[in-house]
């Protein structure tokens, strides 16, 4: 590996982080497309020089760029995201039908093996493919034609479609999440769909166990173990040993089980990494201390990493798109918060340096280790 | 030639400065220029009007000759001094957020 990329998206542009593989010394490129909200940035794992970046506005809409030389031109490329079908209706805050409406893309995931082939989530919830470059986009309709569809309903930031993960090992499965209506995984690529939602608990909702209706926040695995899933629920961290069959909660000794983002140490399949947070009426850290829990054994046992991040009058939170880890030996691990800081660590989690301090609110992070 | 001035965004997106100069055949209105500008700039579908529906965005406004036509019949004529050329057809982005 020569290096490591940052893709981060923000309220107000892309930035490019750049270092070489020691990765303490790091170029700041950006911002990209300055004045409009990205949410997300990505890259594929077959050609790292391909990046997806979600642009969007109030005002405009959604763009899509797609970048061929790993971010130093971009070119948009198809945004027509259209709900095939009949577009039916889900449930809206207040509990009455509203039709789905097209509001922006949450999230992109290339595919495994193809630069052409990238998976896009969106609000209001539905997973698009594109296996043209990002020139026409389908929509995979059986997710949002579910039986359940019509029980879904938006969390605080909107019915978005925010976590997609492929399979590496059977192709053909995919797990995404929504909020608010929970996980779900397709072994047919994408034409029928599962909720897998049981063992999840959410106190939020009239039926504390239903199969439908839950705030996932984000699922994370790691690729040698892809029956395993963990994720950060509204409240509640949870992993799952069968594919979503079963869920069981790990917050163990967490100060706090609300959060947003879970990662998967790369080379432990083991470790795994949250950032929790107060609550959901508050949005910032515990106890003014910006921390990062790892545990080492799946779960239950956690311990705080405090070294090099800020431990009094800290109120920031860290979305769920907004932590990643990298290849490298020692793993990477980064994340952005809504403060603007960009932190990573180069052992593990052991220490942190702010990367960038002040850029604008960070709503995602990824990494490409180089080639 | 219809003269257009794009909004500083749309602008960047469309990677053009200045004004944008239209050739719209037979009598020029709102959907025929706009039809000339997504053409001629394919990126900007969306941006201004819905895909699906041909509905202006909530959040951008049609001005021209000191005039909000906005909430026009997107098949009105455009006014003269438009459609000769003297005065541009803007696109803009309607003051919100602070």
């Amino acid at each position: 590996m020569t290096g490591v990329r940052l893709l981060v998206g923000t309220r107000k542009g892309a930035f490019i982080l750049t270092a070489d593989g020691q990765r303490r010394d790091w170029q700041v490129d950006g911002p990209h497309f300055g004045g409009w909200e990205i949410y997300h940035v990505n890259g594929s794992p077959a050609d790292p020089n391909r990046l997806w970046a979600s642009q969007s506005s109030g005002w405009f809409g959604q763009v899509v760029q797609r970048s061929d030389d790993g971010g130093k031109s971009w070119e948009p490329v198809g945004n027509d995201f259209a709900y095939e079908g009949e577009v039916g209706e889900h449930l809206w805050y207040d509990g009455t039908p509203r039709p789905w409406e097209f509001k922006r893309i949450w999230h992109f995931e290339p595919s495994l093996d193809d630069p052409d082939t990238v998976y896009a989530g969106a609000e209001d919830a539905a997973l698009y493919r594109s296996t043209d470059g990002g020139k026409t986009w389908n929509e995979l309709i059986g997710l949002r034609t579910h039986e359940s569809g019509p029980r879904w309903q938006p969390g605080a930031g909107g019915m978005c479609l925010h976590t997609i993960i492929l399979d590496p090992v059977n192709r053909d499965r995919i797990f995404v999440a929504i909020s608010a209506a929970g996980a779900f995984r397709s072994d047919d690529a994408g034409d029928t769909w599962l909720p897998i939602n049981r063992g999840l608990r959410s106190g939020q909702i009239p039926d504390e166990d239903a199969e439908v209706g839950h705030c996932v926040h984000r699922l994370a695995m790691h690729p040698s173990r892809p029956d395993t899933l963990f994720m950060q629920k509204h409240w509640d961290v949870m992993r799952t040993d069968d594919a979503g069959g079963n869920w069981r909660e790990i917050s163990g000794n967490l100060p706090t089980d609300f959060g947003f983002p879970i990662a998967v140490h790369a080379h432990e399949p083991e470790t795994v990494f949250v950032v929790p947070i107060k609550s959901d009426s508050e949005h910032y850290v515990h106890d003014g201390k910006l921390r990062v829990y790892r545990s080492r054994t799946g779960g239950d046992e956690w311990e705080a990493l405090t070294n090099g991040l800020p431990q009094s009058n800290c109120y920031v939170n860290v979305l769920r798109d907004a932590m990643a880890v990298d290849r490298l030996e020692p793993c990477g691990i980064y994340f952005g918060t809504s403060g603007g800081q960009v932190y990573g660590s180069a052992d593990g989690g052991d220490s942190w340096t702010a990367i960038v301090r002040d850029l604008p609110p960070v709503l995602s992070v990824e990494v490409q280790a180089l080639p | 030639m219809i003269r257009v001035i794009l909004p500083a965004h749309l602008k960047n997106l469309a990677k053009v400065s200045g004004e944008i100069k239209l050739d719209v055949p037979e009598q020029p209105t709102q959907r025929l220029v706009l039809n000339a500008l997504e053409e001629q700039y394919p990126m900007l579908r969306g941006t201004i009007r819905d895909r699906q529906s041909g509905q202006r965005r909530a959040f951008i406004r049609f001005y021209a000759c000191e005039e909000d036509l906005s909430n026009e019949s997107p098949d009105e004529p455009l006014p003269d001094q438009v459609i000769a050329g003297k005065e541009p057809f803007l696109i803009v982005g309607a003051m919100a957020g602070g």
